[in-house]
């Protein structure tokens, strides 16, 4: 029965899945990409893999993208479909950015301070200019001082050994601004915070859940919300306190022994906006924080998501949430890459039994309309 | 038996099918009520059945027979996908007979077969939230449920009638169950929504993406919303299967050419190969 | 035959842990989809004193470590249910998410109902009861059920009727009952109606 093309079944997916292999390694005569060439020179990928995907682990991001053919939003699926299976350990302690072993550190709000600005690798004053010499299949000289690349670890067996770091320790700009009584202080909270791949999102969503989310949330879309408040929606008045590069410790308490572990080392970005808070009643004005933290280096999405967060702080500073960025169901909901790519994609997936029913339905509407228009 | 190495039965860890588990009866204990619960990731996308997959995983056992269908057929590519994870992970028996099967998943049909008792039908469900077009905000929804304000629903209802002469909805067609809860069925078409009403089987629904389960109990009173002076008429083409010649099924229109050329087949098919190998024995006969 | 990772005067849990707790689950989910239908359980072979096979099978099946349990049987069953669900136990009962009685039941009042917002947020109850009769006694109504159960219950407290009528009248809100003997168990959800018969 050759008259619904979408009643192919097995085979036809076997094919496809055969076709995509194919697709996948491209032309044979190319040699085929190590994960540790992705892990290496497609590090920014890798590490916005970890963010979405949620899940620290080089190698296996690597994997992922490798799989992918570069698709890191189908990257970062895989990973959390995995990351689903694996089993619950515990949960760390905090970790401290202040501790950082720094890599990068500016601030936009001082010309100097303690430690000073470290640009560290960035993109920021290149000229972005095609650099050809790239293009050819000449080694390009290894900077002094750089270390040689290292095969990528798998499933996290061998931590990869860590980047040197210029600076650790260095004071926090929010916190030099703190001294003068001039940023709204956080209080740090004991409770245990709630954990959105265990219990569904529910509103309203403290501070805790809003930053679990918008962590693993997309880039792309918290680019914009983020953006969209510098435009005007949200009335935004962000500076740049800091942001910081580098690595931190992991450490996890286990119960028996009573004292901390560490377990390993990550690489972070921390952003910490500051926005001007005109006051309030019982409030002298003062500065508050929109606080961003990825994994890896991601300065693009650690700076959107403290811009949203400020944002979805509306309701704690008694300002009045009218755009977008504001509305925490708006962007919780629908920051997840993963689940919105699945529903958008889900279109594509047979739909005739309802669009039978809404052709019968238009078809009456339309005899009725002009039956009427006849009589 | 046998399931695929390296997974648990049916997939999904143990702790996660007991809080999926602990959900399934607190959803029959408040019938056409959206449970909220700790979706997990699943090998397939969300918005392609993870939520029916995850409420199967939870339920399915080794002395089940599963049976997929999506829009009302075995051999669409999703329930051939989704027939296929089950037999790797669980390694149960799987079926095409809707009489055979104890687990049922389906997307956006009910089987013309009506079920009986001890049978589960299983949902996925893309939007469980019915007020979802007229409010999309979740926080203001669990407040009407709670409440079971559901004038907004109604209004809606009244200005389609007004409008258009009757209800404009033709799949999804909200339900109160047991008189207290309004409940999306999930997008069947209304055609189907009779046959949701106090059926033999149990009715689990499952939404991944939007982290929801609900339920309909045996024998429990499921009514289309309508009003007395329109009440509520399942429509379907008005023609005969053009393969088994049935009256009463739902159809899937097919275009056969590009000069308007149509022919109507039950979407069901099930129950029109089991028609057709009815009427051939019998001219055999 | 205790496995070896059971302590010492534990017995063990499901002889299969994944296939019994599954098997268990189906068995409460027919239940709780035909109240007052007693239902029968399997894969439990030496429940701890003085739990029930039933009883003990379905704390095993749906506790764990995110449900506290409150229970009244004593000092050989709590270990057994720590060691084998992980499940916190609580001194409060409006506390628990589970509540195993093998004596009197608290009142169902002072149990946690869940909110009109999050009623399915309401405490599971079992109870251990003498019998379990099908057939007889009560006139059950209700969803779940296509004309009527019957269901006799032996050793039950008298005035569990007039509690679960008030229960029933709080619906949505309000808490649901497994009722336990040997290896038999038949729910109440709190959409059913009871009538003495």
């Amino acid at each position: 029965m050759a008259y619904v093309a979408v009643k192919g079944g097995e085979r036809a997916i076997d094919a496809a899945h055969a076709w995509l292999a194919e697709t996948r390694r491209g032309d044979a005569a190319v040699p085929e990409l190590s994960l540790a060439q992705i892990e290496q020179q497609m590090g920014l990928a890798v590490d916005r893999v970890m963010a979405e995907g949620a899940c620290y682990d080089r190698g296996l991001a690597a994997l992922a993208i490798k799989q992918a053919r570069g698709d890191l939003i189908e990257a970062a699926f895989l990973l959390r479909a995995y990351r689903t299976t694996l089993p619950r350990f515990g949960a760390s302690l905090p970790i401290d950015s202040g501790a950082m072993r720094i890599r990068r550190r500016i601030s936009a709000t001082y010309k100097d301070l303690p430690g000073g600005q470290v640009l560290g690798p960035t993109f920021d004053y290149t000229h972005r200019l095609l650099d050809f010499a790239l293009a050819g299949d000449r080694p390009v000289s290894q900077e002094p001082g750089r270390e040689s690349p290292r095969p990528a670890s798998l499933a996290g067996s061998q931590p990869a050994p860590a980047p040197a770091g210029i600076a650790a320790g260095l004071p926090r700009v929010t916190g030099i601004l703190a001294q003068e009584g001039l940023m709204a202080p956080e209080a740090p909270g004991e409770a245990e915070p709630p954990d959105l791949t265990r219990e569904p999102l529910a509103f309203p969503a403290g501070r805790p859940l809003r930053l679990q989310a918008l962590a693993r949330g997309d880039e792309g879309f918290l680019l914009a919300m983020g953006y969209s408040t510098q435009r005007g929606y949200g009335n935004a008045h962000p500076f740049v306190g800091e942001i910081r590069m580098g690595e931190v410790a992991v450490e996890i308490l286990p119960p028996e022994l009573g004292f901390a572990v560490e377990i390993g080392e990550i690489t972070v970005t921390e952003c910490q906006m500051v926005n001007q808070f005109a006051g309030s009643k019982t409030e002298p004005p003062q500065f508050t924080r929109g606080y961003g933290l990825v994994f890896g280096h991601g300065e693009r999405k650690a700076m959107a998501m403290s811009l949203v967060d400020r944002a979805l702080r509306a309701d704690e500073l008694g300002e009045e949430a009218t755009a977008p960025a504001q509305c925490q169901e708006f962007v919780l909901y629908h920051c997840d890459n993963v689940e919105a790519t699945g529903f958008v994609e889900h279109l594509k997936l047979p739909h005739y039994v309802d669009f039978q029913s809404e052709l019968e339905k238009v078809r009456e509407m339309r005899a009725t309309v002009l039956r009427e228009a006849a009589e | 038996m046998s399931a695929e190495a390296g997974y648990n039965f049916g997939y999904l860890d143990e702790n996660t099918k007991r809080m999926i588990r602990r959900a399934l009866l607190k959803a029959v204990a408040v019938p056409g009520h959206q449970v909220p619960f700790g979706s997990r990731e699943m090998p397939l996308p969300y918005g392609w059945g993870t939520g029916g997959i995850q409420v199967t995983a939870s339920v399915i056992g080794p002395d089940d027979t599963l049976k997929v269908i999506d829009q009302g057929a075995d051999d669409t590519t999703n329930a051939v996908s989704i027939r296929r994870f089950f037999a790797r992970v669980a390694g149960v028996a799987t079926t095409e007979r809707t009489g055979e099967a104890t687990v049922i998943q389906t997307r956006h049909r009910i089987p013309e077969t009506p079920l009986r008792e001890g049978q589960i039908l299983v949902y996925q469900v893309p939007m469980p939230e019915p007020l979802f077009r007229l409010e999309p905000r979740v926080a203001e929804t669990k407040r009407m449920h709670a409440l079971a304000d559901y004038g907004l629903m109604h209004v809606k209802l009244y200005e389609d009638i007004a409008r258009h002469g009757h209800v404009a909805i033709s799949y999804n067609y909200p339900v109160m169950v047991a008189d207290r809860y309004l409940m999306s069925p999930s997008p069947i078409p209304a055609f189907d929504n009779p046959k949701l009403h106090r059926m033999p089987a149990l009715q689990l629904f499952g939404a991944g993406r939007e982290k929801r389960i609900y339920a309909v109990p045996p024998y429990t009173d499921v009514r289309s919303l309508d009003f007395e002076d329109h009440p509520f008429r399942p429509v379907r083409a008005d023609a005969p299967c053009a393969l088994c010649g049935s009256r009463e099924s739902y159809l899937d229109e097919v275009v056969t050419d590009d000069r308007g050329g149509r022919m109507f087949v039950c979407s069901d098919t099930d129950y029109c190969n089991t028609r057709q190998a009815a009427a051939t024995q019998e001219a055999a006969e | 035959m205790p496995t070896t990772d059971t302590p010492l005067g534990l017995t063990p849990g499901f002889a299969d842990p994944v296939l019994g707790a599954q098997g268990c689950f189906r068995a409460l989910l027919d239940a709780m989809a035909g109240p007052g239908r007693p239902q029968r359980i399997a894969g439990l072979a030496l429940p701890p004193p003085p739990l029930s096979a039933a009883s003990a099978a379905a704390l095993l099946t749906l506790a764990d470590a995110d449900t506290p349990v409150w229970t009244d049987a004593g000092a050989v069953a709590e270990a057994w249910l720590r060691f084998h669900a992980g499940c916190p136990l609580v001194a409060d009962p409006a506390e628990a998410v589970f509540l195993l009685v093998t004596g009197t039941p608290p009142r169902l009042a002072t149990l946690a109902q869940g909110s009109e917002e999050e009623p399915h947020r309401s405490a599971t109850l079992l109870v251990q009861v003498a019998g379990l009769q099908e057939g007889f006694g009560w006139h059950l109504t209700g969803p779940g059920i296509e004309h009527a159960h019957r269901l006799r219950v032996e050793g039950l407290q008298a005035d569990f009727t007039t509690q679960w009528a008030a229960n029933r009248a709080g619906f949505p809100r309000g808490v649901d009952v497994v009722l336990c003997a040997g290896e038999w168990l038949a729910a109440l959800p709190r959409t059913t109606r009871i009538e003495e018969g």
